[in-house]
């Protein structure tokens, strides 16, 4: 993927400076004009999520009754709803506290963990010349579509029974037990996380300056050495971006952690408590409408404080000198 | 791996702890003391002592508070025979447990509701068959009718745990007094009721089939109640058995009674307007109109107790409750359409048949339904127990000699009829597709 | 119950742990390969001096082979890969020949099924409706947002906003539609805000998500709402990243912003969009929770990821939920070799 330098044509060239007085002008309305229609669509997208706030101050018989938007003419406001999340009606699942530690707890390895082995792969699939490279890059893309559904029994069979290959035991079962069951999610998130991760990062690899590379292999720095000291500082904004939405993606997750982690206090993340909320029949989903807010604090956190990763250039790289 | 070690002895009696304290916070709680192991109150258990500080795994699909209430069921158990009940409840529990057995993980116990599971994990030989302990005590406690439901190719694996009587119909009492009308105990009276709110300007039934992931069941336990009033009970046993192909007249026969109630346009949805709104009307509000009058009749299970808005008083002289659904030809019996889960083991260590014994006993049933909201087939259980009103109700119709109990169809069909075509016909079935097209399509997708 | 600090303390550890691990596999994987090669350097240095003091011929010099370095560099992520995805793969691909319960061979029956059974194709028309329209409209739409963001005022705030639903769990965001497309009959209080609309303009409330196809686009409006985020936040960086000198040159040479947008723009964030297209494709051919929790493909809205999961998990159909997803494999080839091709591209340029 290679990006010139685009030349301009002719005709835009021959025009000349329009740094006229009415250009200004409507340089300026072009920036008001753009600043209003991004402000519009914005409110826009988020009126569905602004529903769900409303709603979660809404008592139960309100919301499953009227709409979000009579709260305006008729305003009947509770904080049950942020009460049950938090505090529960449930005496055996606990604290809600205790299943945001579980998240947390779950979530930080399994974003750290495909970010470095996939950064590893990545470099030395742009970078290290042996054979098959390119192939060993396909296969590791072509991995993505791999549903994670299909891979839950396998793996589950690889923790619980371990590897036994012709009689001879390669690896024992795990038989972990509570809180030691993060070490199952924590592999199972860094397995699924690693294609798409290899893919993203190898985008970013790939494109550094090969002139770089090059004078630092002339002055004799091995890889490992080019990898820590002028790749890693390099697609720091590509990690971070990474970074971000793998930690949605675990931070949000139901499936794997239903699996490996199972629905025990001591080892459920929040998105199974909130999920379990609902109640055995599904009819407190008024408690969804706070727990969604409850769960999204965290996340939003993330974003807004990785964000000037972005600014700073996610594809850094991507634009050759 | 001994840097994993933790301090499990202190968190266990913390936990121990905790929920004394919650439970008599409650005050639900009885003022026994935890700790008394030789106690009166342990002789009961005598039989399942010799476990102690053994673990057993529970699995099923009950959560929230009602897995609380399981937690202290079985409490006095735990503390007379040392036994540590783990139980685990999720949403997801039909397709959570395959993956879990099928990947070696396997709980110790798992509360199944659906015969038709039980089936298919015994005849991957996933299952444990029931220990003669348990096989006693099932049968001691529960009529033949259940028993079946937990034996395959003549092997019995697991008993009957809760129940739920399905045949019910949900009214106002107070509207009921209001404008004269009267519980119909017959299928005329019924249908003359139907048609004097109808003509009144009312639609007389609503209901509702949207259940999430599972969508259609409600409609599928309508054509089930059907079958058990037009036909016999042999016919329906061949039915869920395929014994008769699903596009049989007499299906269609059952099919096109129900279809006289809910696809006739002058008797629903009271509230949520024509035929087609029941296909998206979450079936945990599919009664709700019937607290402010803009419908009269719900037709669903006992557990729809729980579904009715903060502060609905549920009694025979109440805001709600419910009569049971009339049979059509009397002399055919009382049938009752209902569900249960079922205790199967995937272990056979001796805690665990200790555990499965102990929960089809008379004791625990008894000491389940004190606690509330709980209904079983269980013989032993004494009304007196049953706090709640429509529970009371069910007990009675499971316990009355005339019933003729069938378990719901579906769970005894293999799932991807059951949990599949079935319900995803009867969406079809709702949403305009005419009766016989609807069962072809079933009776195709029967996995041969 | 109080906070209890012995209930989270040893999660705490456990979360140390992990870390500890991490570091010590990331940091001593690095560590060795720096520690070996400078090993082999001072060996061959001493060997130097001796054969130099002994007269003896100078032994060649035996550089670590680059072989070595990608072995190890790849060691983590290839193990992982093979156990977590290669291995049910293959799996996956046998089951599919196997009937219901994975213990008799049936050959292709299963994959006769798939392309007979009349529900079944219209799962595999649905999820080509989903691939060819999400990615399109979604980075469409992402890319528009973010060249229009770029020169607008409370950019982050805006950029927040429509990132927001990416942040919300599928559990959130099942509930925040239900207020979106939900149905009451007419005359009564609307919960739904699209029928809310409806109402007030005069109309007639609608099911909407028993309708087909509508019911497809508006599932598909679900998945672009949530993703078009994921795209905005790529291309925007993208943007971002263009060298200011050359955006600075085009302005003084007057180009018009369309000829900006095609012509400086377009080029440079030409990656970045692959990236983007690319990951869509691959999300929406995978998309599952979304139809799962909205209709849980009902109303003739399935697609083959949630078909898959109904077959192989909920009705004891392995044989055929496999077949499925191996007809997903199959769909992902056309992207492998648009892959091939840009990777050849790279090689040559």
């Amino acid at each position: 993927m290679t990006t010139t330098t685009p030349t301009l044509p002719a005709g835009a060239q021959a025009t000349g400076k329009t740094t006229t007085t009415a250009g200004r002008v409507r340089k300026r309305l072009n920036s008001r004009t753009a600043t209003l229609i991004s402000i519009v669509i914005a409110v826009f997208w988020t009126i569905p999520t602004f529903g769900l706030f409303v709603s979660s101050f809404r008592p139960e018989n309100e919301i499953k009754t009227t709409g979000w938007w009579t709260f305006f003419t008729n305003p009947q406001f509770t904080l049950e709803n942020y009460q049950e999340v938090l505090f529960g009606r449930s005496s055996s699942s606990g604290q809600l506290a205790n299943y945001f530690i579980n998240s947390l707890a779950i979530t930080i390895p399994s974003v750290l963990f495909p970010i470095a082995f996939a950064s590893l792969a990545a470099y030395a699939l742009a970078w290290i010349n042996f054979r098959g490279r390119d192939w060993a890059y396909i296969a590791i893309f072509a991995l993505q579509i791999v549903p994670l559904q299909m891979a839950l029994v396998p793996l589950l069979k690889f923790f619980s029974t371990g590897v036994t290959l012709g009689g001879v035991t390669l690896m024992p079962a795990w038989d972990l037990v509570d809180e030691q069951k993060f070490a199952q999610v924590w592999f199972a998130h860094t397995c699924f996380a690693l294609p798409f991760a290899v893919f993203l990062l190898h985008n970013f690899i790939a494109q550094l300056p090969k002139d770089l590379m090059e004078a630092a292999r002339v002055d004799g720095a091995t890889h490992p050495k080019i990898f820590r000291t002028i790749v890693l500082p390099l697609i720091t904004p590509a990690l971070a971006a990474f970074g971000i939405f793998q930690f949605l993606w675990v931070w949000n997750d139901l499936l794997v952690a239903l699996i490996f982690a199972g629905g025990s206090s001591e080892t459920a993340p929040l998105t199974v408590r909130l999920a379990e909320m609902a109640g055995s029949r599904g009819n407190e989903w008024q408690r969804l409408t706070s727990g969604a807010f409850v769960s999204i604090v965290v996340p939003l956190i993330v974003f807004l404080s990785l964000q000037r990763y972005f600014v700073r250039g996610l594809l850094a790289g991507s634009v050759k000198g | 791996m001994a840097v994993f070690a933790r301090p499990r002895q202190a968190l266990a009696v913390a936990g121990v702890l905790g929920l004394a304290l919650s439970v008599t916070a409650c005050g639900t709680g009885d003022d026994k003391s935890s700790d008394k192991v030789d106690s009166a109150e342990c002789a009961a258990y005598e039989k399942y002592q010799g476990n102690d500080g053994k673990k057993v795994t529970i699995y099923s699909s009950i959560r929230d508070i009602e897995a609380d209430r399981l937690d202290e069921s079985w409490k006095q158990f735990e503390d007379c025979t040392g036994i540590e009940i783990d139980h685990e409840g999720s949403g997801e529990f039909e397709a959570q447990l395959g993956v879990r057995v099928d990947g070696g993980n396997a709980p110790d116990l798992a509360f199944i509701p659906q015969p038709g599971l039980v089936k298919r994990f015994a005849d991957a030989g996933k299952l444990k068959a029931a220990s003669a302990d348990t096989k006693a005590m099932a049968e001691q406690n529960y009529s033949a009718d259940w028993l079946k439901y937990g034996t395959v190719n003549g092997q019995f694996y697991g008993a009957p745990l809760g129940s739920n009587v399905k045949s019910f119909v949900w009214y106002s009492p107070k509207t009921f007094k209001e404008k004269g009308w009267t519980v119909p105990t017959t299928w005329d009276e019924l249908i003359a009721l139907s048609d004097k709110i109808a003509a009144s300007g009312t639609k007389p039934w609503c209901a509702g089939i949207e259940s999430q992931d599972a969508t259609g069941w409600p409609a599928t336990d309508w054509v089930e109640d059907m079958m058990l009033r037009t036909q016999t009970p042999e016919v329906y046993d061949q039915w869920t058995t395929h014994g008769i192909p699903f596009n049989d007249p007499k299906v269609a026969e059952a099919v096109d009674k129900a279809g006289a109630i809910l696809k006739n346009e002058k008797y629903v949805n009271g509230g949520f307007g024509g035929v087609k709104s029941i296909s998206t009307t979450s079936f945990q509000e599919a009664g709700t109109p019937i607290t402010t009058g803009k419908c009269a009749l719900h037709r669903q299970a006992s557990f729809y107790a729980n579904q009715w808005p903060q502060g609905t008083k549920v009694a025979e002289d109440g805001d709600v409750f419910a009569f049971y659904f009339p049979a059509i030809d009397p002399a055919k019996g009382k049938p009752v359409l209902g569900g249960g889960e079922f205790v199967a083991a995937f272990a056979d260590r001796p805690e665990v048949q200790a555990v499965q014994t102990y929960l089809a006993s008379g004791e625990y049933a008894n000491s389940r339904a004190k606690i509330g909201d709980w209904v079983s087939a269980n013989k032993q259980l004494d009304l007196a127990n049953v706090p709640n009103p429509v529970d009371k109700l069910s007990v009675q119709i499971l316990q009355d000699q005339k019933s003729v109990f069938r378990f719901d169809g579906s769970d005894l069909m293999p799932a991807a009829v059951g949990t599949g075509t079935f319900w995803k016909g009867m969406i079809d079935w709702i949403n305009g597709k005419d009766t016989a097209t609807v069962l072809q399509g079933i009776e195709s997708s029967w996995p041969k | 119950m109080e906070f209890d600090f012995a209930d989270v303390q040893p999660k705490l550890l456990m979360l140390l742990y992990g870390l500890i691990a991490f570091a010590v596999v990331v940091g001593g994987l690095l560590l060795l390969l720096d520690a070996v090669p400078s090993y082999f350097a001072r060996r061959h240095e001493a060997q130097l001096i001796a054969a130099a003091a002994n007269g003896a011929p100078l032994p060649r010099r035996r550089k670590p082979r680059e072989g070595m370095f990608a072995f190890f560099f790849l060691l983590p992520a290839v193990l992982l890969l093979m156990i977590g995805l290669v291995v049910p793969a293959i799996r996956t691909t046998l089951l599919s020949f196997m009937d219901g319960g994975s213990r008799n061979w049936v050959g292709l029956d299963n994959y006769a099924w798939m392309f007979s059974d009349s529900s079944i194709i219209r799962v595999l028309i649905n999820t080509l409706v989903w691939v060819l329209l999400v990615p399109l409209v979604a980075t469409a739409f992402g890319l528009l947002y973010a060249v229009m963001v770029d020169k607008a005022r409370f950019e982050s705030v805006a950029k927040s906003l429509i990132f927001m639903p990416m942040a919300i769990s599928f559990v959130g965001a099942a509930i925040i539609w239900k207020f979106v497309y939900a149905y009451r009959g007419e005359g009564q209080d609307q919960i739904g805000l699209l029928n809310q609309i409806v109402v007030s303009l005069g109309g007639e409330p609608k099911q909407w998500l028993l309708e087909s196809p509508l019911n497809t686009l508006l599932l598909i409006v679900i998945m672009v709402w949530i993703q078009a985020g994921f795209a905005m936040v790529v291309l925007s960086a993208a943007i971002k990243a263009i060298p200011a000198d050359i955006v600075e040159a085009a302005r003084l040479d007057g180009v018009t912003p369309w000829q900006m947008f095609w012509q400086i723009t377009m080029p440079s964030i030409r990656p970045a969009l692959i990236v983007v297209v690319v990951t869509l494709s691959i999300a929406t051919l995978k998309v599952f929770d979304i139809v799962r929790t909205a209709t849980n493909g009902n109303y003739d809205t399935s697609v083959i990821a949630n078909e898959m999961y109904n077959q192989a998990f909920r009705y004891g159909q392995n044989g055929q939920g496999s077949a499925l997803a191996v007809f997903l494999f199959v769909l992902v080839i056309p992207l492998v070799i648009y892959q091939i091709r840009n990777l050849r591209q790279q090689r040559e340029g």
